[in-house]
């Protein structure tokens, strides 16, 4: 056997990829490829669970029915799409039980943004504007990305994230047109909300280590900061029409570049969150821990019910 | 047997029969609801948040329904967030069934069985009702309680055939949760009229089908049917347990805090 | 903890159309199955057929698939982004 046989794999892989074409499940692929396609949608997949909470927390609280509804409704989305994503995930051989053990044991991440605290009703229509439409920014590429089920899963999610936004923003756009106490929610949301959105995208170019590879994978599309970029030209004309202020003084248009400038969130800060100091890191994953140690029996049962009918055996009482 | 305490309370606001019956109903669907909104983030796996978020969004759909129907009956310009914001406990004439706190996951699939059930009956006639728009919730509804039904079904089955510990848990599950099923089908005065005109469902023609149901669900499951002695009565007349004034408190605080706004 | 198999799911969105598959999902038996593909890939849309296939059953050659996806269900009017009164001058949403 020579040696271009053992390079075929590869080779046709890589023409894949450059092709724009996907890679299904059973083809060959780079075991590099594989664990950073295992990490990424995990990590994914993560946020959409933990995400469920900062937005759960205000479904019993909602001022009226229809808000209710709507928020009920995109906490059962995100619930789908960690669903979706899990499920993506395991066609490259790992079980979403050994994903969540590995969340759980904090060996794997979620995205940062989860680790602030919704304090006040107003957070949840800022979360829809900024984290969702920071996310859409971040994952319309990812329906192109190299690997077949991770971006059918990402063609499915981004159509049911478009409407998570607009009814943030719609919510929003009520609050800040109406009474003055709601205007100032609004706003305070968005004094809260604008960095953190903003360092969704990563940390600078300069500072990204994992980025060239991805790209050439046909993982990563675009950079952090041309994502950010994007999301921020695209946003601020949106916070005019809502009549809030972005907290950002040196926020303005260079028409030389024909992009917004703007202030950079601190990257100490989001250092410091995604290595666990946020103010909820501790309390996301208690809760999340809790949900799932306290929920073992049901599991174990169900298993078990299921056992005992395929080898015919009655339930014991 | 009603207990004398709140034999001599009256329900708070007298209504008529007609809006009383359907804000019965739409509050019975709000209060789960509630409750259901609760496990969101904390089920015993993300299917389970899935299902559940599932049921409590059609049993709001059924509320916001009912609700704004009874609104208008009533005709005094209270819309579907005033009735459901800015009435005190005492107003409120959900069974206590729904409004029991969620405890384990046994405790809610014991309710949700019970409930479920009731409501398949229910809404199963009632989409004859000679009320148009009574009708047509419960021809929409009755599809969706039969999932829910199906739902718990499974979930009891699941536990009370399981393991050990599921069946202990479910078995206390039902315990803890029937004294609550018997005022289900206790008989309402101001609903008799109704229900001879076609209009309402007299609750106690529900009782022998939800039991024929769920006796053999529990059977099948291995469980033994509760023998409760007491028995929580009185929600239809606004008399609810303590659990309700905490439920209304964090449901109804922010709306309350901004009088007037529009969210 | 006891891992719980994997399905296949496949739906068919309308008569006339044949099932398609539109992922998987976990679950203990069949039924458990069914009832999860309903929540998670129909979202009570009326008058779906589902399929769900233990993916252990089934044989497979080297993959050459189209994949189709279809629309949330259309009972839930606010599911829909045009539901939502946005001012025509907000682009991007």
């Amino acid at each position: 056997m020579d040696s271009t046989v053992t390079d075929l794999p590869e080779a046709e892989f890589q023409a894949l990829v450059d092709a724009d074409s996907r890679i299904e499940p059973r083809d060959w692929m780079p075991d590099d490829y594989r664990r950073s396609l295992v990490r990424q949608i995990a990590q994914h997949a993560h946020s959409e669970i933990i995400g469920m909470q900062p937005e759960g927390n205000w479904i019993t609280r909602a001022p009226s029915l229809r808000r209710k509804a709507i928020l009920m409704a995109k906490v059962q989305d995100e619930a789908g799409h960690g669903m979706y994503l899990y499920a993506a995930a395991e066609t490259l051989g790992v079980s979403r039980d050994e994903l969540l053990d590995l969340l759980h044991a904090g060996k794997q991440k979620y995205s940062s943004i989860f680790n602030y605290p919704t304090l006040i009703w107003a957070d949840m229509g800022a979360i829809g504007w900024l984290v969702d439409g920071a996310a859409i920014t971040n994952q319309v590429p990812l329906c192109r990305c190299s690997y077949g089920p991770y971006a059918r899963a990402m063609v499915r999610i981004c159509k049911e994230e478009s409407f998570h936004q607009r009814q943030g923003y719609e919510s929003l756009l009520t609050l800040s047109r109406g009474t003055p106490e709601q205007k100032a929610m609004a706003q305070d949301a968005l004094d809260r909300w604008w960095y953190p959105s903003l360092a969704m995208f990563g940390p600078p170019d300069a500072e990204s280590t994992h980025t060239s590879k991805s790209m050439a994978w046909g993982i990563k599309r675009f950079s952090n900061d041309e994502l950010r970029q994007k999301f921020v030209d695209m946003t601020v004309p949106q916070s005019e029409v809502l009549a809030l202020t972005i907290p950002d003084p040196e926020l303005r248009w260079n028409a030389e570049r024909g992009h917004y400038d703007f202030t950079a969130p601190d990257w100490d800060e989001l250092r410091r969150v995604i290595s666990g100091d946020g103010p909820c890191n501790r309390q996301r994953m208690e809760h999340r821990v809790r949900a799932h140690n306290e929920g073992a029996w049901v599991r174990e049962a169900a298993a078990a019910f299921a056992a005992k009918r395929t080898t015919g055996s009655r339930a014991a009482a | 047997m009603i207990g004398t305490w709140d034999d001599r309370s009256t329900a708070a606001t007298p209504l008529a029969p007609l809006v009383e019956y359907t804000l019965g109903l739409g509050d019975d669907a709000l209060v789960l609801a509630q409750r259901l909104g609760e496990w969101i983030a904390s089920g015993p796996q993300i299917e389970e948040d899935m299902a559940l978020a599932n049921i409590g969004l059609d049993l709001l759909g059924q509320a916001r329904a009912l609700l704004s129907y009874a609104g208008e009956l009533e005709g005094a310009g209270r819309d579907e967030d005033a009735l459901a914001y800015l009435r005190d406990e005492r107003d409120f004439r959900n069974l206590q069934i729904v409004e029991r706190p969620n405890g384990d996951f046994a405790v809610t699939m014991a309710r949700q069985l019970a409930f479920a059930a009731y409501q398949y009956e229910l809404y199963g006639r009632l989409k004859t009702s000679a009320d148009t728009t009574l009708a047509a919730v419960a021809a929409k509804a009755v599809k969706e309680v039969a999932y829910h039904r199906d739902h718990a079904t499974r979930w009891i089955l699941r536990l009370g055939g399981g393991t050990d510990e599921s069946h202990r848990r479910m078995q206390a599950g039902l315990e803890s949760i029937w004294p609550y099923v018997g005022e289900m089908f206790d008989p309402e005065p101001a609903v008799a009229e109704l229900a001879a005109s076609g209009v309402a469902v007299d609750p106690t023609t529900l009782r022998e089908p939800w039991a024929a149901y769920v006796d053999g669900v529990v059977a099948e499951a291995t469980l033994e049917l509760p023998e409760p002695r007491f028995h929580g009565r009185g929600g239809r007349r606004g008399l609810h347990t303590e659990a309700m004034g905490y439920l209304l408190a964090e449901m109804q605080h922010l709306h309350r805090a901004h009088p007037g706004a529009t969210w | 903890m006891n891992a719980e198999p994997l399905w296949e799911v496949f739906v068919r969105s309308r008569r006339g159309l044949s099932h398609i598959h539109v992922g998987s999902l976990h679950a203990p038996d069949a039924e458990m199955a069914l009832r999860n593909a309903r929540d998670v890939y129909t979202r009570r849309q009326e008058g779906v057929s589902i399929w769900v296939v233990p993916a252990a059953s089934i044989t497979a050659s080297s993959p050459d698939e189209k994949d189709s996806f279809f629309d949330p269900a259309g009972d839930k009017v606010y599911r829909h982004p045009t539901f939502y009164d946005i001012p025509d001058e907000v682009r991007h949403l």
